[in-house]
């Protein structure tokens, strides 16, 4: 429960930030004779490249989360494909990995056993999630895959399926009774405690875990794009002075690309952590 | 704060699409990347990792027996080794004992040896001169009778070289000189 709060702690700060990004995008940035362009929430849905109004369109998006997925395969692959007892430098890397995940996560919250049982959706949540945020920061790609609903949406589904799954297979009976009805509680108070039970635990769950990544993904690619085309247009279409704001804006750019990386690792072990939290409840004997 | 940023989004988004609203393609392709990821972790790379985890774990314990066997090893040796150091204490103290006893056994037997020696040059220091005395009683016998007999053939100017007549003479003086020994010894 404590983990839970701590990561918590950080969302309304986030949000706050997210607040003021959404509004910058209502404010018109662009204007046609300065030459300055601004972010806009269009980067998110680039023209489509292949199989064009298809089910199966690919766009830029979705091609820099296929080179996500290809870097996630070769890393882990590399990394297991000859383990030894005594591991090497790269293996102990893709290990530490892998123990975050294992240890800090699902061990942690669920136990040896239980642990073991959600491991794969666990660690696959996190690393396709980090390798995911991390191509908003890699040069060329810079767009989180993460950054467009459908990886968070599809990631959320999977952990709400899990939690029940994991509470309905524990006590089939009473998982529902047990999460809408809380024992100890006068009948009277149902009614108002059960909707409310309801909406935190079978609504709002999977929405704040789409949610909080993808707004996260935006705003941290909103930053980077506002940063480093308010420097390309400092340096570039200006002079004199005003290039020195341009070293500002490029320094806090880089900033803020520290930051971002920081953000995708938190992001990912945020949505992990969370998943874990949810089977936890679910597993849990009494709520 | 998060019904603002929603609304905010969707508000803004009348030219543009709305970033909350997913494309089908997008779920599609999403859905195609988590279970690639999803088979590749749970076939491939979770299995390898437990089956490694598992042989450190047993590389550890069987480290950990070899380093019991090793302790137990090394603490019979020191028990052996006191064990013997032990043993040759008491050894070298017995043989320090017996060679004590040995020792003092020896000095009784010389002592022994000696007093006897000692006893036995005694004892035939005291037999020699028994016999020396009665060697020189008997010469003194002889050579006082000789003086004598010479003294009284001087005197009476006849030689009682004669064996015969010298032995009557002399027993004849001794028997007188018993005889007046005896009357001065009635007298008194």
């Amino acid at each position: 429960m404590f983990v839970a709060a701590r990561a918590e702690l950080h969302a309304p700060k986030q949000e706050k930030a997210l607040l003021a990004n959404a509004l910058n995008l209502l404010v018109p940035m662009s204007t046609d004779d300065g030459g300055f362009h601004g972010p806009s929430i269009d980067e998110f849905f680039p023209g489509p490249l292949l199989f064009e109004d298809t089910n199966f369109e690919i766009n830029r998006i979705i091609l820099v989360r296929w080179v996500a997925v290809i870097a996630l395969l070769l890393v882990f692959w590399l990394g297991t494909r000859r383990m030894s007892v005594v591991p090497g430098r790269f293996q102990s890397l893709v290990e530490m990995g892998l123990d975050m995940v294992r240890v800090n996560i699902a061990d942690d919250l669920l136990g040896k056993k239980d642990g073991k049982r959600f491991l794969p959706i666990l660690t696959t949540m996190f690393f396709m999630i980090l390798f995911m945020n991390l191509t908003g920061v890699i040069p060329f790609l810079n767009i989180a895959g993460t950054s467009v609903i459908g990886v968070p949406l599809v990631l959320a589904i999977v952990a709400y399926i899990t939690f029940i799954y994991a509470g309905v297979k524990k006590s089939p009976k009473n998982f529902f009774k047990n999460s809408l009805f809380p024992s100890g509680v006068p009948w009277p108070v149902y009614i108002i405690v059960t909707p409310i039970e309801f909406i935190s635990t079978f609504v709002i769950r999977p929405i704040t875990l789409t949610l909080r990544l993808m707004m996260n993904m935006i705003v941290g690619h909103l930053l980077l794009v506002l940063f480093f085309a308010a420097t390309q247009f400092f340096v570039v279409q200006m002079s004199g002075w005003w290039t020195l704001l341009g070293v500002g804006t490029l320094a806090f750019g880089f900033a803020f690309t520290l930051f971002e990386i920081l953000v995708a690792v938190l992001q990912a072990y945020v949505f992990a952590l969370l998943t874990a939290v949810y089977i936890q409840l679910a597993v849990a004997e009494e709520h | 704060m998060l019904h603002a940023v929603l609304s905010a989004a969707t508000e803004g988004a009348e030219a543009s699409p709305s970033p909350v609203i997913p494309e089908l393609y997008d779920i599609i392709w999403s859905s195609v990347c988590f279970v690639i990821i999803l088979i590749f972790f749970w076939k491939y790379v979770l299995p390898r990792v437990q089956k490694l985890l598992d042989e450190r774990g047993e590389a550890i314990e069987g480290n950990i027996a070899k380093a019991d066997e090793a302790q137990r090893k090394a603490e019979a040796a020191l028990e052996e080794y006191t064990a013997q150091l032990a043993d040759a204490r008491t050894e070298a103290g017995r043989i320090r004992e017996t060679a004590r006893d040995d020792g003092k056994k020896i000095v009784a037997e010389a002592k022994d040896a000696a007093t006897a020696e000692a006893a036995r040059v005694t004892a035939s220091a005291q037999a020699q001169i028994e016999a020396e005395r009665q060697t020189a009683l008997v010469t003194l016998r002889t050579e006082v009778g000789t003086l004598a007999i010479d003294l009284a053939s001087g005197v009476i100017g006849e030689s009682l070289s004669d064996d015969a007549k010298a032995t009557a003479v002399v027993d004849r003086f001794l028997a007188d000189l018993e005889a007046s020994e005896a009357a001065a010894g009635g007298k008194k």
